[in-house]
Parts: structure tokens; C-alpha cells; sequence
């Protein structure tokens, strides 16, 4: 089961109740549990959005978009009911840390929905899990009863008069449905295709309603903000990044784990030191430093503080805290080829630049990788993707060009090393390279 | 929905008869609706369709465009333990490549093939979010973390003993 790896680095913040028996509602309220949410009441709308303005909590799923100003984004007066969404849909590969908080925590993530809903005047929450978390659903559902009994949720929460009712939700299998848009499609019973924009779900989201939708660490993490302070909580970051976040290092590491780290922590520290650097003594090849869709890192690109701007500076992106690091046994066309396939498979088609861009850059690659590639090939991959980049309804588009565009730009010489029938020089072959097509 | 006849058992119908209402919209409970059915059933049968349009108040044509699009949901019946090895970036750094083509051999079936006795079937699969603890593989909804192809080999005969063959 997911569990939180250790080290002396480590500032507990959101895993704070990590391992400690928080799902049952007893020992959350023993551990300080609901004790914001009650702040927040007496509180307010604008003090508690001036709280989360004053956190520089930043969207914990990959945009890193400021919490306290998209709440702040929703019109006072409504006409139609307003709705606060969780998006627990986690899918981006290399990103496994909404899980430990539905896990170990799932408490937190109600009071924050209705810390939520008391900002922007919502009387109603969902929460919404991929279809694979079965079990945290489970997790999910007993916390809300839990919170139905104490009267935490329901007509009259915490006696203030005030109503929100929470609902959990299961996904069946969808990265696409990972995007806002298309998340409120996939809970209203459709497939999930993103919605063109304006309007922003600010205005007219879930039931033409205006919505917030969240990651389900930002929400998880609004009760520790409240508890402590926005400016006490933006502290522990950097410069318009507070806090913390929970970082999920992976690949060629001898101590992978989720491990919760302050916003600009050091990346080379976290792969030499926190990751415990890379098995049998071998070197750096590559990082790609916040989920698949991040444009990868060169060694020397390294020595950065992982927030969104620092990251964003170094020509990449924090994105949803996925650390994935690769020796240098790595074929990075290879490599490119199954990112581009991940896209292609969950590509929702709706739009012709990400529907055909991933088909052809998937096939270009695998040709390529097979060593049936032609000079001409590598252009044509990075031509396509950069013709792919801000020209589709959603960001999916944009998440498989934008890697494969630094694959190419920083690893050229590996694609030409496959080029003219020489195929790969890593003689890695997949027999069932045809099993995703 | 109370009176008429139903192919579910009779918790999960008072399951649905309440699902339906916990949604501003009942539409809403579709989703997870095909999910449960599938799982008590095995697959989206042409009967499952039909009622589950009945009860949310769709075309059957509805459902089918929805169920297509999402990847848990199938309408042909699969093995008791549908293994699930996931060879996305982060698995397939860590050996999930070998790890597939080690189920292979062991179960003697391919991608979405299924075994004679009916107790596997094998798929490979997109990220499952087991990344930091990879090479990772789902069993129905169980996960399996850290595996290597020795500890896979265990599992699975725990599995084949669980299903008395």
C-alpha cells in the first residue's frame, strides 16, 4: 500500500497525520482534525480567501495556478447552485501522492471541500477518484458517513446553520478526465471531452453552475493553511510558492518514495541526498522533474529549486511533483516512444491536432526506434509536435509535444544513433512493442 | 425502479435506487453505475445497458458512446483475476517490460487474452499511480508494489489457489 518514505529533510505538513490512524474521524478530531473548518466559519468568505491569497498556495495537480485566486475568481451572487469539485482522478504518470492522502488522511481532504464551499458560498461537494482507487473510494465513502453522524456535513454543519453535503465519486479509467473540463463531464455521465473556454468553471462549470475545481492535495492542504496562517504556511516556501508539497521520486533511485519537501527545494538534493542517488555508482542521464508531461532536464540543468517558477525558468515545469529519474542506461527514444504511446492511448480525440499528432508521432517513433528511420524523421517529429502546441481544446496536446520537443532538442544525437537501419545502440527491443498499438 | 424486476441483486438495486439521488442530476450516477454492474456481473451485457439506461434516464445509445470511452469498462466477460501490469514510464524504468513479458510466458496468454480455466486474463496497462514503488501491477483492484518477476510468481499462485484450480 502507499506509504510516505522518510528523511530528515522531510517538514510534515500534509502527511503530518500520515500512518497515525486519521481515517477514522475519532482520531482525526484527536490530531486537531475539524478544528479549521470551524475557524473558517467564524471567519468568513473574504477573510478565508484572503487567507489562501496570503498562503501563495499554489494548484498542487500541475498548473500551480494560486488557490486563493481562483476561488476568488467565483461570482458572489449565483443564480445557479455553486459546486466545488476534488479532482482525485490521479493519472499522470510518475504522479502517485493524491493517493497517500485518501489513504491516510481522507479527512482532511472533506474539511477542506468545505473550507471550500464556505469561501465561494457552495453548498455542495464532489469528490472524484480514478476508477482504479477502489479502495480508497471505500476509505472515501466511510469518512464521509463519518463526518453525516457528527453532523459535520448536512443541513446544519457544526450547528452554524450552514449546509454542504459532500458525495464521492469513482472515475472507470480515464487520464483525459484528469483535466478540469472534462472531469465535470465524466461527473455528469458523459465521456469526458474538455469543454471550450470561456467560460471558466468559475462561471458556468459543473451543471452550468460556477465551480472550483481543485487536486485533492491543494484541498487537502487548505485546513493546515486556515490552522496556521497564510503568511505562517507561505513561509515554509519560497517566494510566491508556499509551503510544501508531497514529491514522488521514481525510476533509477535507490530510495524511491513520496516524500514531503518545502516548495524550491534543491533538485539535485533530492535525487543525490532525499532519493539516495542512483543504483550501482552509474551517472545522470535525464530527469524529467514533474510528471510525463514535463520537457526533461539535462544533468548539468539540475541545480534548481523545485518551484514553479524556478523550474518554469529552467525551460520545464513543477507540474504535478513527479521526480523521474534515468541513468544512463536509458534509451531516451525509447523512452519518448512510450511517453508518446501513453499520450496517443489516452488521447479523447476530440481535437485533430492531439487525436492525429499522437497517432503519427507514436508511429514516427516506433519506426524510428526500430532503426527504420530516415534522417528527414527527427525534424518531422519536432515539427509535428511544435505544431501541436496551443492548438487544441485541452492541454493533453500540449503535454505529449512538450516532451517529445525537448527529447529531440536535447538528445538529438541518441535519435540519430537509430537512424538508416542501424536501430537501437541499447539493444532494447520490446517484443510486445505491437501490444499498445 | 422499486417495483420492476432487475437483474442486480437486490444491495446493489437499493444501492442504485439511492445513487441516483445523491446527484443534482441523475445522469451523474452513470458512470459508477456501469462500474459496480460490471463488477458483480463480469462485463457490460446488453441486459446491464438496458437497465442502467432505464434507471439514469439515457438512450442505451448513450451508454454505449460513454461506456467506450473509459478503459475499466468492458462488455465481453474476462478471468476471475484480471492481471494488470503496468509498463508506463516509471514501471518500464524499473523493469515493468520484463514483468509483462514474464505473466505472459507464466499465464501462457497475451495482452487481454484470458486463460482456458477462466481464473486470469492479462493486460497491459497505462500508469495505475504506484509509480514510487515501481514495477507495479493491479489484480482486479488489489495493488501489487515493488515486484520483482520471483515475487510476481508467488502472488500469482496465491491467486490460482484462491480460485481453487
Amino acid at each position: 500500500m502507499a506509504y510516505l518514505t522518510t528523511h530528515p529533510d522531510v517538514v510534515p505538513v500534509i502527511s503530518s497525520r500520515f500512518g497515525k490512524g486519521a481515517t477514522s474521524i475519532d482520531r482525526y478530531i484527536e490530531l486537531d482534525g475539524y478544528t479549521a473548518v470551524r475557524k473558517a466559519i467564524e471567519m468568513g468568505s473574504d477573510a478565508i480567501i484572503a487567507e489562501m491569497k496570503a498562503s501563495n498556495l499554489r494548484g498542487r495537480g500541475g498548473a500551480g495556478f494560486p488557490t486563493g485566486m481562483k476561488w476568488s475568481f467565483v461570482p458572489k451572487q449565483s443564480e445557479k447552485p455553486k459546486y466545488i469539485l476534488v479532482n482525485g482522478d490521479e493519472s499522470e504518470p510518475a504522479t502517485c501522492k493524491d493517493r497517500l492522502i485518501f489513504e491516510h488522511d481522507p479527512h482532511s481532504v472533506i474539511e477542506g471541500v468545505i473550507i471550500a464551499g464556505l469561501a465561494v458560498g457552495a453548498k455542495m461537494g464532489f469528490i472524484y477518484l480514478r476508477g482504479e482507487y477502489r479502495y480508497l473510494l471505500k476509505i472515501m465513502e466511510k469518512a464521509i458517513d463519518e463526518a453525516y453522524a457528527k453532523g459535520f456535513l448536512g443541513k446544519n454543519i457544526f450547528g452554524s446553520g450552514i449546509e454542504f453535503e459532500a458525495v464521492s465519486h469513482t472515475g472507470a479509467g480515464a487520464y483525459e478526465v484528469g483535466e478540469e473540463s472534462a472531469l465535470m463531464e465524466s461527473l455528469e455521465g458523459k465521456r469526458g471531452i474538455p469543454r471550450i473556454r470561456p467560460p471558466f468553471p468559475a462561471v458556468v462549470g459543473l451543471y452550468g453552475g460556477p465551480t472550483v475545481i481543485n487536486n485533492a492535495e491543494t484541498l487537502a492542504t487548505v485546513p493546515f493553511v486556515i490552522r496556521m496562517g497564510g503568511a505562517e504556511y507561505a513561509k515554509l516556501g519560497t517566494e510566491r510558492n508556499g509551503g510544501t508539497r508531497l514529491f514522488c521520486l521514481s525510476g533509477h533511485l535507490n530510495k524511491p518514495g513520496v516524500y514531503e519537501l518545502p516548495m524550491g527545494y534543491n533538485l539535485k538534493k533530492m535525487i543525490y541526498d532525499v532519493g539516495g542517488g542512483i543504483p550501482g555508482g552509474r551517472k545522470l542521464k535525464a530527469v524529467v522533474p514533474g510528471g510525463s508531461s514535463t520537457p526533461v532536464l539535462l544533468p548539468e540543468e539540475i541545480d534548481i529549486g523545485m518551484d514553479f517558477d524556478q523550474v518554469g525558468k529552467a525551460g520545464s515545469m513543477l507540474g504535478s511533483g513527479g521526480v523521474v529519474v534515468l541513468d544512463e542506461t536509458v534509451c531516451m527514444v525509447e523512452f519518448a516512444l512510450r511517453t508518446m504511446k501513453f499520450y496517443q492511448h489516452e488521447s479523447c480525440g476530440w481535437c485533430i491536432p492531439c487525436r492525429e499528432g499522437t497517432d503519427w508521432l507514436k508511429k514516427s517513433l516506433t519506426r524510428l526506434h526500430a532503426g527504420g528511420g530516415v534522417d528527414k524523421d527527427i525534424d518531422n517529429i519536432r515539427y509535428l509536435a511544435e505544431n501541436m502546441l496551443g492548438r487544441t481544446f485541452c492541454p493533453l496536446g500540449d503535454a505529449a509535444a512538450m516532451p517529445t520537443i525537448a527529447f529531440v532538442k536535447k538528445f538529438r544525437k541518441e535519435f540519430e544513433d537509430h537512424l538508416n537501419g542501424k536501430g537501437c545502440p541499447y539493444h532494447h527491443s520490446l517484443e510486445h512493442e505491437a501490444v499498445l498499438a | 425502479m422499486a417495483t420492476q424486476t432487475t437483474i442486480f441483486s437486490p444491495e446493489l438495486a437499493a444501492r442504485f435506487d439511492k445513487l441516483v439521488t445523491l446527484y443534482p442530476l441523475r445522469r451523474s450516477a452513470l458512470i459508477p453505475m456501469l462500474l459496480y454492474a460490471q463488477d458483480e456481473i463480469g462485463c457490460i451485457s446488453p441486459a446491464v445497458i438496458s437497465e442502467v439506461a432505464q434507471r439514469v434516464g439515457v438512450q442505451e445509445s448513450d451508454v454505449l458512446s460513454v461506456l467506450s470511452y473509459y478503459s475499466l469498462l468492458r462488455t465481453k466477460p474476462i478471468g476471475k483475476f484480471n492481471v494488470q501490469v503496468c509498463t508506463n514510464i516509471c514501471c518500464m524504468l524499473r523493469g515493468g517490460n520484463e514483468l509483462f513479458e514474464h505473466c505472459r510466458k507464466r499465464l501462457g496468454i497475451g495482452h487481454k487474452g484470458t486463460t482456458p480455466d477462466g481464473v486470469f486474463s492479462l493486460e497491459e496497462v497505462e500508469c495505475i499511480g504506484a509509480c514510487s514503488w515501481a514495477p507495479a501491477v493491479q489484480i482486479n483492484y488489489d495493488f501489487h508494489e515493488n515486484l520483482t518477476p520471483e515475487s510476481m510468481d508467488k502472488i500469482l499462485n496465491e491467486y490460482r489457489e484462491k480460485a481453487g484450480k
